[in-house]
């Protein structure tokens, strides 16, 4: 994806993304549709929000229900770890809103959001080119909305509350947001990244997308990558490729790894050892029990102490709960607990074995997948890093750096 | 020999209804027993058919109305003659 729009207006903006990528095919008979909706399934696009799911097949669920629907692009990345949402909209933010009025035209929806956080970077020139694309939008409205920086906030039916007017925190009344979303409404919500993968596919086809990536997972993605490395940041790599590369392509590390969390915050320890032969793929990350996820790989440096580091993540996402389930609202500041004494080595071997009980208890048992991916973080961190843990259960610790490694960001309040 | 679908009762709790109360745990100690927290850990499996008036009383008598009972179909083979 390539024409760096960021800086020019809207109108300017404009010519250059229609230079680069041609105007975009127009989707409003039903011939139309069908043919983005085939075009889409054949060429295997999954969702780049977290999830991995089939694209095509989100288009169909809501398709399938009548009324007035609603399309949603979400660009919110709650994830700390990721910039790869924000990037995009900075720099080809027509590319995303061409992919959210196609995805509108494929589900026969007339109203399109765009949904970001409204702590990112650049947004005033968003607002102003938002509204110079709503303005030339005949059939589908388009507005933009600026929801609180949360964690939670990209979760399907916490976004979809936030937008009826509620809190930004999950929901699990049935039924489901592609039956019954915003205002009531048959609602897609799509991933930023994804829309702007279907805005391609949609002007150059399903071969031209499968001509990179691999077989069973087709394309490219957007990776953030950050730590000791020479240019983190976000970079485009088709699927299939080496984590290796991937680092060569940020320059480089600059100083030794001590290992990887990949997916997020709530994602998943990789020891150094198995970094080495990882694939950004969906198969090959759940090969070594994790997840592709947001699409972050955050180097851990080998002067930073793991466990340290994973504290403070929990201390994060424990703060960042949204309140409503138990075990999430009490067991995630337990972990956070756990972890301090096992990482300050005050009484290890019980805080170890408090650890795999609170993951086992907290895994699976709230309303949306915090609690889970914060069990995933406690037990990869368990499994990645024994030598560690050795060392802590005999009282030392081989890190050399007090400062974070990995940033948090400001505690905010806000859910509305 | 023909698969017959056997469909089963499953207890399953509203985790954001819930607020901890435990009436069900004292009501279906067999299936249900609490976390550190007072919160229900349901038994994964199947309730069996003479705990089904317990299981359906403690559903009742949630005070947030959190908990229920949902059938699960799970595929057993199973000989038809």
């Amino acid at each position: 994806m390539a024409a760096n729009t960021a800086g020019m207006p809207p109108a300017a903006a404009h010519a250059a993304h229609l230079r680069t990528f041609g105007a975009e095919p127009a989707v409003h008979r039903r011939r139309e549709r069908a043919i983005l909706l085939e075009a889409v399934a054949a060429s295997g696009l999954r969702g780049r929000g977290g999830a991995g799911f089939p694209t095509h097949r989100k288009l169909v669920a809501v398709a399938e229900h009548r009324g007035r629907r609603v399309a949603v692009a979400n660009g919110t990345e709650g994830e700390p770890l990721s910039h790869k949402d924000s990037v995009l909209l900075r720099h080809a933010p027509h590319l995303v809103i061409d992919g959210l009025l196609l995805a509108a035209g494929a589900v026969g929806a007339d109203s399109a959001a765009l949904v970001v956080s409204r702590a990112m970077r650049g947004l005033p020139a968003l607002r102003e080119l938002v509204d110079w694309r709503a303005a030339r939008s005949r059939d589908v409205e388009l507005t933009l909305h600026e929801a609180p920086e949360r964690f939670v906030v990209g979760e399907e039916s916490a976004l979809v509350n936030w937008l009826n007017g509620g809190p930004a925190k999950p929901t699990i009344t049935p039924p489901r947001p592609s039956e019954r979303g915003v205002r009531g409404r048959p609602t897609l919500v799509q991933n930023a990244e994804t829309l702007a993968h279907m805005a391609l596919i949609a002007r150059f086809g399903a071969d031209w997308f499968r001509q990179l990536g691999t077989r069973r997972e087709p394309g490219t993605l957007l990776l953030t990558v950050t730590g000791p490395v020479r240019t983190p940041g976000v970079c485009e790599v088709p699927l299939g490729t080496t984590v290796e590369r991937v680092l060569e392509m940020a320059g480089g590390l600059t100083a030794p790894m001590g290992g990887m969390l990949v997916g997020g915050y709530f994602g998943t320890w990789v020891a150094p050892l198995d970094v080495a032969d990882l694939r950004v793929t969906h198969d090959d990350f759940g090969r070594v029990g994790a997840s592709l996820g947001a699409g972050t790989l955050g180097v851990l440096p080998a002067a930073a102490c793991p466990i340290a580091e994973t504290a403070r993540v929990m201390r994060y996402l424990a703060r960042e709960s949204a309140g409503q389930c138990g075990p999430c609202v009490f067991g995630l500041p337990a972990l956070a607990d756990a972890l301090g004494s096992l990482a300050r080595r005050d009484h290890p071997a019980q805080a170890e074995a408090q650890l795999r009980r609170l993951a086992g208890l907290v895994d699976g048992r709230g309303a949306c997948a915090l609690p889970n991916g914060a069990a995933r973080l406690v037990r990869s961190l368990l499994t990645a890093f024994p030598q560690e843990l050795e060392r802590h259960r005999g009282g030392a610790c081989c890190a050399t750096r007090r400062d974070p490694a990995f940033p948090v960001p400001a505690p905010t309040s806000d859910w509305r | 020999m023909t698969l017959r679908e056997r469909s089963h009762t499953h207890l399953a709790v509203n985790p954001i209804a819930c607020d901890g109360h435990g009436s069900c745990a004292e009501l279906l100690p067999e299936h249900i027993h609490l976390d550190p927290w007072g919160y229900p850990v349901l038994d994964p499996g199947p309730v069996p058919r003479h705990h089904l008036r317990d299981a359906k009383r403690a559903v009742a008598l949630c005070p947030r109305l959190a908990l229920r009972l949902e059938r699960r179909h799970a595929p057993a083979p199973e000989r038809v003659a």
